[in-house]
């Protein structure tokens, strides 16, 4: 049976059914009593204080804690309540939670989830409240998703709750409120496994997060010039579905990558180099990329749009591949 | 063992472990200077009473974090030396599969978490096992082991405050070398790093980190007060690293401290001051503490043969043991 749920009431729905499949899963955060924007309700009240875990703020200390419960046969989720909250937890993510299991040459594994919530710009957040920081953990080997739709949103997260490594689940703050069709049931959606948004002839939109509903609408606008966009989305950055990407390409012939994260070493630059050595025979044009500029974002309303990726931006892309010849 | 039989036979015992820690390290130095082991090592020479005494008061399923120093925490839990030394030569038989070297062994079948080469970083992971037993309503705890210089390392003090407010099973063991590297403690820190311990809300103790006996007296009080669920605390061991930071640096080792105060501190050696108990209290002869000694020389030399028969990991396993689930292309390799 399927319902109407926000991306919130979706990964609460995940949450739900994870710990009461599985005694191990337990959730580490800050603010609990706040119960995130939903994604948290219900959940002290359903399974107690012990599994649903109100910590200090301290965020290094929360992710390492969930590494050692790990370590100790917990299945640990850690929520952090805005992306940037990654930042002071790093050297716990990426040096210790990420590196661990291949230092103790396989003897255990780090069974844990990252809510990473709040990513991305909405809007006046600025600075320090604005980030899409999956490149970083990307870089570091963390297992990343991050979900365009309600359903891929408990999808995910139920499978990053099963994955027994670490994985970040991206939520993009402009879609925690969107609703959308959700079944009921507990379903997994396996990593490596991109999905067609809308399927197309001419160009590949390779787009992810908020983004996908962007290029959707952009796709019936370049509809109406004639021309047909593959929209074709991730879900899972690390590790990519490489084979269903270079289907697309194959397909298509033309790709623009539709990403708000860094130009410089961002998740677009890894796609358009793994397009680039692995299918250049397909191409007919040069990869183009829509990004997030190489700038801090700023607070004020123009030059914040500025800086992101846009659908202005990526018909202009779009046109430009396809006046390729 | 509890301090009401700490007897001549337990108090053999833990000098046998302070013995077997001093021979591994000093062949550890001597491989490392022949070039067996291909890295450098921080050895623990000197601090030995306070990984035994701690040790000798927990059993296999309470849980240790260690640091980069840590060879010897791993063998006062009861680490193998041969799978040590395989370890510290990149071998197959070593703990990790050649994959960690000497700052992450790690035995998590023996409750030893692993050393850390990042300072402080192992203690909120204890935090999180101790969480772990508490939950599960089991008798366990968990002992961080860390340096001086981790007690101005923010994820220490924020899993300080943790331990306290969740009255964790967790005995939080500082060891005191009064040297963060090169930086002296009472330049680095203001006031006593126990009383900081006790501002958090831990019990805090300070104890005689030379003297083995002493340290698992205390330290003992501490787990049994963490197993009846009486919360964490915090035990300093006042103590002292007779060699260079690691063994790379022993030749620029007098640039921070003087050979008098190195001096003054081997006077105290760990081992002499058991070993002058053990000869004052219960007789123990020369000949005894000679044959022990002989007994960790055979062992160690034992080890570090068959630990070099044990081959290297092959170039087509590099990858291996990064993820517990694998995909096609991933994890990625050097080229396509």
């Amino acid at each position: 049976m399927t319902r109407e749920l926000s991306f919130v009431e979706a990964m609460n729905e995940a949450l739900m059914q994870e710990m009461a499949r599985d005694d191990a899963v337990v959730i580490f955060g800050e603010n609990i009593r706040g119960q995130g924007r939903g994604e948290l309700r219900g959940l002290q009240d359903a399974y107690g204080d012990d599994r649903i875990i109100d910590l200090p703020i301290s965020e290094a200390a929360m992710t390492g804690i969930a590494t050692g419960a790990a370590l100790a046969g917990g299945r640990p989720v850690v929520h952090f309540q805005v992306s940037s909250l990654i930042f002071p937890a790093f050297d716990q993510l990426v040096d210790q939670a990420a590196k661990l299991p291949l230092m103790l040459g396989g003897q255990a594994h780090v069974a844990a989830t990252y809510m990473v919530m709040g990513c991305g710009a909405s809007g006046g957040r600025a600075g320090q409240h604005s980030d899409n920081p999956y490149p970083y953990l990307i870089h570091a080997g963390i297992k990343s998703v991050m979900p365009s739709t309600p359903a891929d949103a408990k999808g995910l997260l139920t499978t990053a709750v099963r994955e027994d490594d670490p994985v970040a689940v991206f939520v993009p703050v402009r879609l925690m409120a969107t609703k959308g069709s959700v079944a009921e049931e507990p379903y997994a959606i396996p990593l490596a496994q991109g999905e067609v948004k809308r399927t197309g002839k001419d160009v590949t939109v390779v787009a992810m997060g908020h983004l996908v509903a962007e290029a959707l609408a952009s796709a019936e606008a370049l509809a109406a010039d004639g021309i047909d966009a593959e929209i074709w989305d991730p879900r899972s950055l690390l590790p990519l579905d490489r084979a269903g990407l270079a289907a697309s390409v194959a397909k298509t012939g033309r790709v623009v990558l539709f990403d708000d994260s860094h130009r410089s070493c961002g998740y677009a630059a890894e796609l358009s180099s793994f397009i680039g050595e692995t299918c250049f025979g397909d191409l007919k044009a040069p990869i183009k990329r829509v990004t997030r500029a190489d700038v801090t974002i700023p607070f004020g309303q123009h030059i914040e749009d500025e800086v992101l990726p846009d659908r202005r931006r990526l018909e202009q892309a779009v046109h430009a591949v396809m006046a390729w010849s | 063992m509890t301090s009401s039989n700490l007897d001549a036979a337990s108090l053999v015992s833990m000098y046998r472990q302070m013995r077997l820690i001093r021979r591994f390290e000093e062949r550890t130095a001597e491989l490392i200077d022949a070039g067996e082991i291909r890295a450098h090592a921080h050895l623990y020479i000197g601090e030995e009473a306070v990984a035994v005494g701690v040790s000798a008061a927990l059993n296999t399923q309470d849980i240790t974090t260690s640091t980069h120093r840590g060879h010897g925490h791993i063998l006062a839990k009861g680490g193998d030396p041969m799978r040590m030394f395989a370890e510290l030569m990149g071998r197959k038989a070593g703990y990790n599969r050649g994959r960690g070297g000497s700052m992450h062994i790690a035995d998590l079948g023996l409750g030893i978490f692993g050393a850390n080469g990042i300072v402080g970083a192992g203690a909120p992971m204890a935090c999180g096992a101790a969480r772990m037993f508490k939950n599960r309503g089991e008798p366990h705890v968990a002992v961080p082991f860390f340096g001086d210089g981790a007690m101005n390392q923010g994820v220490l003090l924020e899993s300080l405050n943790v331990a306290a407010i969740w009255d964790l099973p967790v005995v939080f063991v500082c060891e005191n070398n009064q040297y963060a590297i090169t930086s002296p403690i009472a330049e680095m820190s203001r006031g006593s790093l126990a009383e900081r311990a006790a501002a958090f809300g831990l019990k805090a103790e300070t104890v005689d980190g030379m003297d083995a006996a002493a340290v698992f007296e205390a330290a003992t009080r501490l787990v049994d007060r963490a197993r009846a669920g009486d919360g964490a605390s915090f035990l300093e061991c006042r103590t002292y690293r007779f060699e260079a930071h690691n063994t790379a640096l022993r030749a620029s080792d007098l640039t921070y401290r003087t050979a008098a105060e190195i001096e003054r501190w081997r006077e105290r050696d760990p081992l002499t001051v058991l070993a002058q108990r053990l000869d004052a209290e219960d007789g123990w002869a020369q000949g005894d503490q000679a044959a022990v000694d002989a007994e960790v020389n055979a062992e160690i030399e034992d080890a570090i043969e068959r630990a070099g028969e044990s081959p290297r990991p092959s170039a087509d396993t590099a990858l291996d043991h990064m993820y517990a689930q694998t995909y096609p292309g991933f994890p990625a390799g050097v080229s396509e």
